[in-house]
């Protein structure tokens, strides 16, 4: 064998090693932490524990009125920040080719790149200090501006993905703009918008830092919009600095709670997406 | 460029012969009429002072090298350029005598006169029925459920599709074969009852027994239609088409009636081409 063919082969098993290793490192990392979430959540995780609202420190109790305000949270936030997103990402795509849509693109970029805290303080100073109150809405807010440029961009990609010749398709067929965007494109990218919808609703379901100064969080179940209502991540977050060790095991569980959550959205991303993909 | 050819304008319909010269001057004898087109991409010209008659209810084909500017002209006729950016065109392209660049023409109108049948075909993803129901639907063109069942089943024996997708109107359009596919397309073009239909390479994709259908077709649909249709391949021109028109590097070279341009063309350079000398 030739000198440069065995060190041609070397270089190629050291980096096929290398990047296997680092497969391995990535993937280990994340299978312990959810095989240690799991381990720690089952031990406190049980029916009255899903059907419970929280009680003092000792006497059980458990997180009804988190899982409900979560779901609260992501409803509000997906009617808010949903059809902005997507009208942003039909805009960008269909109209955006001009400087002024490379604008836009580069601030939707930017904004996906903001710190969720930084959102969560933003909504503080234009929604909680002119209503003086934490709210639900706040939250839900604070989320939506999280999910919009997400939804924007891959709306925008996926609409990009459809054909031209169906638009000219439409086109030929004396259909005006907004008839071929809406009544064609659009339904054509349908799966691909909803798989960018799903995947930015499951991001914000972990979010924690930009609920702390809006949502607020409350030990109580709450239907009300305009009170602070309670969530899984912040109530995590309050269970896991406190004092108590059956707190510190009721937040494992709701970590679990949450991790399923996430994990059945996407999931049903995936169910719903299967055929194109 | 110094040995450009004159622009001729030369349909040489047999009832047009006998029927006098003045026909083919005055206006209203051809259904289509462009004079001294040019078209230009961004500051590269595609089309050099084109002009053109086509009568009504005749298949006139378009022939050429790729490049040529053949499709740039077809899509001219129902301003399909418009949507690329950078495009401008000049001259006079009139169909029915209405000059179609005039200010203020409604170009929702003027595709509904002219239908179009693209090279790939690109049927929406949506039912068989609601693709070829789209152009009466969106242009509110029948005013009952019956009567859009009507049109639509009406366009689909017209396509000669009909008989292939009756029990399955509901299915999704993708399911069908590619030829089936390019025939939905051609009756969604009718489903609106065009004067004419232009078809861009329609049979390109498509194997010989699909082509030979959408032939059929095209030859079946010329006694209700102006129909205007490029194509790459030459046997097709001949066996469709009435008149066909030569087209190299944006110029239109000669045009005559299919016979006569495939047998004695007038110019040295659509023999060259025909028989294979270039292109």
């Amino acid at each position: 064998m030739r000198q440069v063919d065995r060190i041609r082969r070397t270089t190629s098993a050291t980096m096929t090693t290398l990047t296997a290793l680092c497969t391995v490192v990535a993937v280990g990392v994340l299978l312990v932490i959810l095989g240690y979430i799991a381990m720690q959540g089952f031990s406190a995780l049980n029916l009255s524990f899903l059907l419970n609202d929280p009680r003092p420190a000792g006497e059980g109790g458990g997180i009804r009125n988190a899982i409900v305000g979560s779901l609260m949270l992501l409803l509000l936030s997906s009617l808010i920040g949903l059809p902005l997103g997507v009208g942003v990402g039909i805009y960008l795509s269909e109209f955006g080719s001009g400087r002024f849509g490379s604008a836009v693109r580069f601030l939707v970029d930017t904004l996906t790149g903001i710190p969720s805290i930084v959102t969560g303080v933003f909504v503080y100073t234009i929604v909680v200090v002119p209503l003086q109150h934490f709210s639900a809405l706040a939250g839900g807010v604070a989320l939506a501006l999280i999910m919009i440029p997400i939804v924007a961009r891959t709306t925008e990609e996926m609409i990009r993905l459809v054909p031209h010749s169906l638009r000219e398709g439409a086109l030929a067929l004396g259909a005006p703009q907004w008839r071929v965007t809406l009544g064609v494109v659009v339904p054509a990218a349908a799966s691909g918008i909803a798989t960018g919808a799903m995947l930015s609703i499951a991001r914000i379901s972990g979010e924690t830092a930009p609920l702390l100064f809006t949502a607020f969080g409350s030990r109580f179940l709450s239907y009300n919009l305009d009170q602070p209502i309670a969530s899984l991540t912040v109530q995590i977050y309050n269970y896991a600095i406190s004092p108590s060790d059956e707190w510190h095991a009721q937040a494992w569980a709701a970590t679990l709670v949450l991790m399923t959550l996430i994990l059945s959205i996407n999931i049903v991303v995936r169910f719903l997406t299967r055929k194109r993909f | 460029m110094s040995t450009a050819p004159t622009i001729t304008t030369k349909i040489a319909m047999p009832e047009w012969k006998s029927g006098g010269q003045d026909l083919l001057r005055s206006e209203d004898a051809a259904k289509i009429s462009v004079r001294g087109l040019d078209f230009f991409y961004g500051k590269s010209q595609a089309l050099h002072s084109v002009s053109l008659e086509i009568p009504e209810r005749i298949v006139m084909a378009f022939i050429g090298p790729s490049g040529c500017g053949k499709s740039t002209f077809l899509r001219t006729l129902n301003r399909m350029n418009d949507v690329i950016p950078g495009t401008r065109v000049s001259g006079e392209v009139s169909i029915d005598g209405q000059d179609i660049y005039a200010p203020g023409t409604d170009v929702v109108d003027l595709r509904r006169k002219v239908g179009m049948v693209f090279q790939k075909s690109n049927p929406f993803p949506k039912s068989i029925f609601d693709n070829v129901g789209y152009g009466l639907r969106i242009n509110h063109l029948t005013a009952t459920k019956a009567e859009l069942e009507e049109r639509v089943e009406q366009a689909l024996k017209d396509a000669a599709l009909w008989n292939e997708v009756k029990d399955r109107l509901k299915t999704s359009a993708l399911s069908l074969s590619g030829g089936q596919q390019q025939r939905l397309c051609i009756a969604r073009a009718l489903a609106v009852r065009p004067e004419v239909v232009l078809m861009d390479e329609p049979a390109s994709a498509l194997d010989p027994v699909a082509t030979h259908k959408i032939e059929e077709l095209i030859v079946e649909l010329k006694k209700q239609y102006t129909i205007v249709i490029v194509t790459h391949n030459m046997q097709q021109a001949a066996r469709v088409s009435d008149s066909t028109a030569f087209f190299l590097l944006g110029k239109l070279i000669e045009v005559n009636s299919t016979e006569k341009m495939f047998t004695n063309p007038d110019e040295k350079l659509t023999e060259d081409y025909i028989t294979g000398r270039f292109g």
